[in-house]
């Protein structure tokens, strides 16, 4: 489908493609074997710009919107999911700041992010604390003018590879979900440290660790907006980012098709092409339909959102809802169409499939996603307004 | 030039160590061809005086045979042979001038041809002489091969020409035929040195690498060990070819994996693939099938390379890749 | 140091098809890039110009619209570059192209090293470096594959030969050829494209080059093209029968007739 790209973003789009064909493609399957998390590709989106896409132009990005950081997210993930969600995580470890930070904030971390020193992370999850955000136990203390960390933040994207990290935790347990606050954490910061990087299914280039502070001093000048804001701030900041996990399962799902449809018109069984056979034809066609339709929700709530809509937490949980849906049926397809050789390491559908089964379940499960938008749907009655 | 305008045909020979390749030689054969065709004369052009086989060199078709003053045999001195060339050739005007690609293609001939005020038609599969016009025909491939263009020269001359090492088959010499032999010097220290080769490394390895090959010569498991793979490495040698395997030797131990074809190993499409004792798995053929030409050697008359197979050979590798060598080399003289 | 990069536009993919209703030829849609191979030439003027604080100025001898490709160079970090562009030009061959090329170095005036790549994908010949060379009348060497070192007189590179590699001393300025062994080409960065786009893209035409009409394009080109075919495919999948000394025999006259070899 035509969407009607301004030319900086056929640019972008195009920047993204080139990175991902031709430094991606060649090491992804070695990465994902050897879990290793890629720096030197980084450093070439960062030298190329990718890392400033989503930075406001005061703080020497570029300024562009959720909409741009779809176009790159899609366009990595239809090499590696795992390398995309690196840089995706970035941009949502920063999202904080852009949203609520002050001006000094944005002044000290912005620009470090933009040029690709520095990497951002974001946390909230804890062993105790999934779907149920509020749990985290997490506690930052006041004491003059810092904050004393003690807790664990489990699962974090980035984390360990990241240089500033932006953390949810109670400041005050006796609110309950108003006593949270999110704050900068600086990597190097004593009482800060690392658990061993996860071992994953999917996204496996990607570094997944925990965080542990044990008494970690961080100045009060860190904390984000106000105290007390920790879950408007994570709430508002997940908003604006689901649809980065939706544009990452269409781009999976966009390389899964593109697999499926060259193995199909390869492979004969029977005489002729297994693209000939109807059964087949029929996969592919579910597959490019929903695929084209989940991109167009993913573009349509991410232009929404840059346009300047006041609330959107439907929309953007819808858009991450059916792309990650539908990332994970046609990977599961792409699969089925390869069969024997699909389930092989050998073949790139495989993975595929393991990196398309995050985007259900971070940034919220699906089902929680759902009831979040059951909620919505409820509240107004489904009237179309 | 004579007055019907069929003036001479220079051939620009190579040499190595002293001896002239066997590219040269065979456009030597095709040379004298269309030099009968039109009575024009043949030269052949040496770029050195030390050329132990120049004899053959009139065997092979050649009535006169030019040896510049060149310094040590396979130096290199490029803007010498192109002010040498250009000398030669303002003095005696030849109709026309070839030469083989490779180096010689990528620099001097090209340079000489500007030195002369006229153009070259490179890498050329095929000449002729349009009787009509009395031009010569050069047939060259263009974009990747899938186009042929016939290229001439209305009005300038000489008409210059490099061709493929392989494009012509090896006349048969006449021991009988006598040709001159005219030495030309030159005085080297006229040419103002520019360039200077400071040293020279020699591959010994011979390697062309599998994704860049022209010709690839493959072999798969049918080879039963790796000491066989020194029969299938003598072939491509012959040809300057790569060598490719099947993942089976790989995973035995018996090739290393950067020689594997297929869809985890390279992908390649050269001009001509020789498959020997390949039986041709889907993830074999995704690795090679947009071969130009394909030649499968296997004894199972079953195995699914003969349906991509261009030529194919139902029988012992064992007997068929050593006579295939053989005969090439033969044909290489 | 001053360093003129010369590149081509040619069709981004090269894969020829004839049109089943009128037989004319479509050289794979008209989306358009950078002759792949220059664009090493391109990344090895860009690291010289960054080594040496000089400029490196991109030259293309095209129609109008292949400014895309020179503006997509100024976008890798070519500082300037110039179109030669006239209907007059138009069916140049690889001497009249390298003369057109001469031309504008010549009016450009100051230059140490001028890099192209070893050759199109197109017309695949070659030709054009060595050519412009002579033409320039400076030091050529092609087939460079790595760059030693680089002074103000003279410059050591390796190039490839046709038995391994030769150790090479030009003295500038010269022309070079260049191969993909020489570098990895960087990628771009957004904001030098987009900055790019709007750079405004010098072109000379045949007049301001000083170039009589007559001499260069179809007319002046010492080269014509007679006739353009599809090549002869081999025969598909043919089984060579009798003994292996005659299927031997078979196979090398065949591979003869179809000149794979
Ligand atoms: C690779 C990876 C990277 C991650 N990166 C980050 C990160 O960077 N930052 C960060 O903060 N977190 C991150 N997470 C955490 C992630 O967001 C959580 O895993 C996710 O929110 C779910 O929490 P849980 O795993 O504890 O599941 P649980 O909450 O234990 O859920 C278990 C099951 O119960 C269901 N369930 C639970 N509650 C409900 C409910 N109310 N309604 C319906 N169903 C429910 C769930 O859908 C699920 O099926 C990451 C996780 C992974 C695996
Ligand atoms: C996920 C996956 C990826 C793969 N990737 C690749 C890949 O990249 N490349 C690849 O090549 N394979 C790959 N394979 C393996 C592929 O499926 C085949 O197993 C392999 O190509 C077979 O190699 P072969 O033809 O050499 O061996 P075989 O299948 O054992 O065939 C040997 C052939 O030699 C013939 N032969 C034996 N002796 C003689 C003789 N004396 N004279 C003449 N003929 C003889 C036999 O008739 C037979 O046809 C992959 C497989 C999988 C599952």
């Amino acid at each position: 489908m035509e969407y009607f790209l301004s030319e900086q973003q056929k640019t972008l789009k195009s920047l993204a493609r080139q990175i991902a064909e031709q430094r991606i493609l060649p090491v992804r399957a070695e990465l994902d074997e050897k879990e290793e998390f890629p720096w030197d590709l980084i450093k070439e989106m960062a030298s190329s710009d990718l890392l400033r896409v989503f930075i406001p132009e005061e703080y020497d990005g570029l300024g562009g919107g959720c909409f741009d950081l779809c176009l790159v997210v899609e366009e990595l993930s239809r090499a590696c999911g795992g390398i995309a969600i690196s840089y995706a995580a970035n941009a949502l470890g920063v999202l904080p700041l852009m949203l609520y930070g002050s001006d000094s904030q944005k002044a000290k971390y912005l620009p470090a992010v933009a040029s690709g020193n520095r990497l951002a992370a974001f946390a909230v999850t804890e062993a105790t604390a999934g779907s149920d955000a509020s749990a985290i136990r997490t506690s930052a203390k006041r004491d003059g003018d810092q904050y004393v960390l003690n807790g664990t933040k489990q699962f974090i994207t980035n984390g360990g590879e990241a240089e500033i990290y932006t953390v949810v935790v109670m400041t005050d347990a006796a609110k309950g979900s108003r006593g949270a606050s999110a704050l900068v954490v600086e990597k190097g910061t004593p009482g800060f440290t690392f658990g061993k990087k996860e071992k994953k299914m999917g996204i496996r280039s990607s570094a997944t660790r925990e965080l542990v502070f044990r008494d970690c001093r961080v100045p009060a000048e860190n904390l984000i907006s106000r105290e007390g804001m920790g879950f408007i701030v994570a709430m508002r900041t997940l908003d604006r980012s689901r649809p980065g996990v939706g544009a990452q399962a269409v781009g999976i799902a966009q390389g899964a098709l593109e697999a499926a449809v060259e193995y199909a018109q390869q492979r004969v069984q029977f005489g002729h092409p297994i693209s000939a056979i109807q059964a087949v034809q029929h996969m592919l066609a579910n597959m490019a339909t929903e695929l084209e339709a989940a991109r167009a929700l993913v573009y349509a709530t991410a232009r929404t959102i840059d346009a300047g809509a006041k609330s959107f937490t439907e929309e953007s949980a819808m858009a991450k809802l059916f792309a990650s849906d539908m990332a994970m049926r046609v990977t599961t397809d792409a699969v089925q169409i390869l069969a024997g050789a699909g389930y092989m390491r050998d073949y790139p559908v495989e993975k595929m499939m393991r990196d398309a089964k995050i985007t259900q379940i971070y940034e919220g499960t699906n089902q929680v996603i759902r009831s979040a938008i059951a909620l919505e749907v409820l509240k107004r009655k489904a009237k179309l307004e | 030039m004579t007055s019907d305008g069929s003036g001479d045909i220079w051939v620009v020979t190579e040499q190595r160590d002293g001896r002239t390749k066997a590219p040269s030689i065979a456009l030597i054969g095709k040379a004298r061809k269309l030099a009968g065709e039109r009575q024009s004369r043949l030269t052949a052009v040496c770029l050195s005086q030390v050329v132990e086989d120049a004899a053959q060199l009139a065997a092979y078709g050649a009535d006169r045979v030019y040896l510049l003053d060149g310094p040590v045999p396979d130096d290199w001195n490029d803007d010498a042979y192109v002010k040498e060339l250009v000398d030669l050739a303002r003095r005696e005007k030849p109709d026309v001038i070839l030469a083989t690609s490779g180096s010689l293609s990528s620099s001097v001939i090209p340079r000489m041809a500007v030195a002369l005020d006229t153009g070259v038609s490179p890498n050329c599969i095929s000449l002729d002489f349009d009787h009509q016009s009395r031009m010569l025909v050069q047939t060259r491939p263009a974009f990747g091969g899938s186009l042929m263009a016939n290229v001439v020269f209305p009005n300038r001359r000489p008409q210059i020409a490099t061709v493929r090492p392989h494009a012509f088959k090896k006349g048969d010499p006449d021991p009988s035929r006598q040709g001159e032999m005219i030495r030309v010097d030159f005085d080297r220290q006229a040419v103002s040195a520019k360039t200077k080769l400071l040293n020279v490394v020699k591959d010994l390895s011979g390697k062309v690498r599998l994704d860049e090959a022209e010709v690839v010569v493959c072999g798969g498991r049918g080879l039963g060990k790796a000491e066989n793979f020194q029969m299938v490495a003598e072939l491509a040698e012959v040809l300057g070819a790569a060598l490719g395997t099947s993942r089976p030797p790989v995973d035995d131990g018996w090739v290393p994996y950067a020689h594997q074809v297929g869809q985890t190993g390279k992908i390649v499409s050269p001009r001509l693939y020789i498959a020997c004792g390949v039986a041709g798995a889907p993830q074999h053929l995704a690795g090679m099938q947009t071969s130009e030409i394909i030649v499968a050697i296997n004894e199972d008359p079953r195995a699914p390379i003969f349906e991509v197979a261009t030529y194919g050979m139902v029988g012992d590798l064992f007997k068929i890749v050593p006579l295939l060598t053989k005969k090439l080399r033969e044909a290489r003289g | 140091m001053n360093v003129i990069v010369c590149i081509k536009q040619v069709p981004a993919k090269i894969k020829i098809e004839i049109d089943p209703k009128t037989s004319a030829l479509a050289s794979g849609g008209v989306d358009r890039a950078i002759n792949p191979p220059d664009l090493y030439a391109l990344e090895e003027g860009i690291r010289i110009k960054e080594k040496t604080k000089g400029k490196v100025t991109v030259l293309t001898v095209g129609p109008a619209k292949a400014d895309e490709s020179l503006k997509e160079a100024i976008g890798y970090g070519a500082d300037d570059a110039v179109l030669l562009s006239d209907p007059a030009f138009e069916g140049s061959d690889t001497w009249a192209t390298s003369l057109v090329l001469a031309k504008a170095i010549r009016k450009i005036g100051q230059f140490d090293l001028v890099l192209c790549g070893k050759q199109s994908i197109d017309g695949e010949t070659g030709q054009v470096g060595p050519m412009l060379g002579e033409a320039l009348g400076v030091p050529f060497v092609s087939l460079v594959n790595r760059i030693d070192e680089l002074g103000q007189e003279s410059i050591k590179m390796m190039r490839m030969s046709d038995e391994g590699h030769q150790l090479i001393e030009m003295t500038l300025p010269g022309v070079i050829t260049v191969v993909k062994e020489i570098n990895v080409p960087r990628i771009p960065s957004l904001r030098g494209l987009m900055a790019a786009k709007k750079a405004a893209i010098t072109v000379w035409n045949a007049r301001e080059l000083g170039i009589d009409p007559a001499t260069v394009g179809m007319a002046g080109s010492p080269t014509r093209v007679s006739r353009v075919f599809f090549p002869q495919r081999a025969s598909q999948g043919e089984m060579l029968q009798g003994d292996p000394e005659s299927q031997v025999e078979q196979l090398v006259e065949r591979l003869r007739q179809t000149r794979a070899i």
